[in-house]
């Protein structure tokens, strides 16, 4: 059988050959007392007004909270923002609303 | 002293000069190679062969017969084609040909057939790609393996060989390891070669490849937030319109169906950019692309602008560059809403007819909320200029028909949650914000109808989310 492509066919990888690494995920903490919970808007219309209501809650639980607010929805979150929340929370909380 | 010359047998010149080329090989000594069959020139007992064409690549052979003559390993001298007097220069002998015509042009190279120069490049090392090389085997199909790899959109791509990626980059002097920008979601670098081969999955030809490079680095502006238009949940993807002398030079579509398929460089220069970010930025649906419809121009959208008409003002220089000059605009758009308006006859009628139309995009309640494009056909633009109207009034009047009471838009006016912030109740409320809604002229004849492109809903994040317009370089 005569092959499709003729002897010795290449393609140039259009990719950005990054290999993903796949990280296990970091186990959630076993109980929320005593951490902190990071609470970060997007900064989409009442993203504030969603996380005032749940914060309450939280808080009426004995949680303790942080909030944390991204510039704008439409581009992704600054690094010093992400290292912030990674420095400060165990977990952090990302919102919409609309 | 050297001498060198190239031939081939399938070229009259080359035959025309066999007896001169005798005549210099009895008096000096000369190198004759043949590109396409060494046992010609029968007359001298063949020549060298070059059918690899090594050695005239080498000495950058674009005519044959040529004839060069080396002071040690430096050329000092050369001449194309047939042409006594020069000959008799270049080889330094007098009395050259006697009895043939005084010129005769010569033949092209054989280094110089389509692809060649390419294939040679990279054969010879001139060329140096840096992508992994990817083996298909005889048994596999090319376009499968690159399903598999996830490489496609969901239509077959034409599979990015190294020879038709270095063909691609014949379409740009820029080198093929610059670094264009950080293509998003992931910030991979995009080399130059890798739009290269993402253009050449797309099916684009070589002269369209300026016209790639300049959308991608319109979508890098960090005005245009492409990582945002992937992310959205909405319907947008970038929609781009191209203006300028190279719309003719690459034989784009501006008139009918110039937002539909059939034309090869509208459809695979939109494609080239998808592929950009699906490839080099990681960006696909179901991963960073959320979109919950999203729109078939997802697969490509990208138009020119008719600027036959010379009463109208394209798009380009009402956005501030100079008429002749070639540019891509990139908009953040969703699907083609088409509005039918037939019965206007003044310009004044018209631009209230089509602004009910543009009224709804995004939420008919919703203003200053997303752009759009206002695609006018040849026949509604008559009609604008038969009373006199341009570009300025157009746009001028659209905004005014456009204009509404915020009493009507408020959240909960008329009924519907769904609408403008309450504190702008009492006033007079734009549909568009300022250079959101880009009025473009294209279309057949034919019809009395317009195109609405509806925009992205996070334009109302004006100052973060806006239209870009690039020069593309010639």
């Amino acid at each position: 059988m005569k092959p499709l492509n003729g002897p010795a066919y290449h393609m140039l990888d259009p990719t950005a050959e990054l290999a993903a690494e796949r990280r296990a995920r970091r186990a959630p903490p076993a109980s929320l007392e005593g951490v902190t919970v990071g609470l970060m808007s997007i900064s989409k219309e009442r993203s504030r007004e969603f996380f005032d209501t749940f914060e309450n809650r939280l808080v009426a639980r004995g949680l303790r909270t942080e909030r944390f607010e991204k510039p704008t929805h439409t581009k992704p979150a600054p690094e010093a923002l992400v290292q912030q929340m990674v420095e400060r929370c165990a977990v952090v909380v990302i919102g919409l609303a609309d | 002293m050297k001498l060198v010359a190239v031939v081939k047998r399938e070229c009259e010149t080359c035959k025309l000069v066999e007896p001169v080329l005798a005549q210099i090989a009895s008096r000096a000594p000369l190198s004759l190679y043949s590109q396409d069959d060494p046992n010609f020139p029968e007359l001298l007992g063949g020549a060298l062969d070059d059918t690899a064409l090594e050695r005239s690549w080498r000495l950058r052979i674009e005519t044959v017969p040529t004839l060069i003559r080396f002071d040690g390993d430096n050329e000092v001298a050369r001449i194309a084609g047939w042409d006594r007097s020069e000959w008799e220069k270049v080889a330094q002998q007098t009395g050259l040909g006697a009895g043939l015509p005084a010129f005769q042009p010569g033949c092209g190279s054989l280094t110089q057939d389509p692809g060649m120069p390419e294939r040679l490049a990279l054969a010879h090392g001139d060329l140096r790609l840096n992508s992994r090389r990817i083996e298909v085997a005889d048994a596999e199909d090319a376009i499968e393996v690159a399903y598999d790899r996830g490489w496609s959109d969901g239509l077959p791509i034409v599979p990015p060989t190294p020879l038709r990626v270095a063909m691609m980059l014949s379409g740009t002097t820029r080198r093929p390891d610059e670094v264009i920008g950080l293509i998003p979601p992931n910030l991979s670098e995009c080399t130059v070669e890798k739009a290269a081969a993402n253009a050449v999955m797309a099916g684009c030809r070589p002269e369209y490849f300026p016209v790639v490079l300049a959308v991608i680095e319109a979508a890098l502006d960090p005005r245009f937030s492409m990582h945002g238009l992937l992310a959205t949940l909405y319907f947008s993807g970038p929609v781009i319109v191209v203006n300028g002398p190279i719309t003719k030079r690459i034989g784009m579509n501006s008139q009918g169906n110039a937002l539909g398929q059939g034309n090869r460089a509208n459809a695979t220069i939109g494609r080239a950019l998808q592929l950009v970010i699906r490839n080099v930025g990681g960006g696909i649906p179901g991963g960073v692309d959320r979109a919950v419809f999203g729109n078939p121009g997802k697969y490509t959208f990208c138009f020119a602008e008719d600027e036959s008409d010379p009463t109208w003002t394209p798009l380009s220089v009402a956005r501030g560059f100079k008429p002749g000059v070639s540019t891509v605009t990139l908009f953040h758009g969703d699907g083609v809403q088409g509005i039918s308006a037939g019965k206007s006859r003044t310009p004044e009628e018209l631009s209230k007819s089509l602004a009910m139309g543009l009224a709804s995009v995004c939420h008919p309640k919703l203003a200053e909320w997303s752009g759009a494009i206002l695609v006018i056909s040849p026949d509604h633009y008559a009609i604008f200029q038969q009373g006199g109207w341009g570009r300025p009034e157009i746009e001028a009047g659209l905004r005014k028909a456009l204009r509404r009471p915020g009493r009507d838009l408020v959240q909960g006016a008329h009924g519907i949650g769904e609408g403008i912030d309450p504190s702008r109740a009492k006033d007079m409320v734009d549909k568009f914000s300022e250079g959101t809604l880009l009025v473009v002229r294209a279309g057949g004849r034919g019809g009395l109808m317009s195109a609405i492109i509806g925009g992205w809903a996070a334009m109302r994040k004006k100052t973060e989310v806006q239209p870009v317009t690039r020069e593309i370089p010639t």
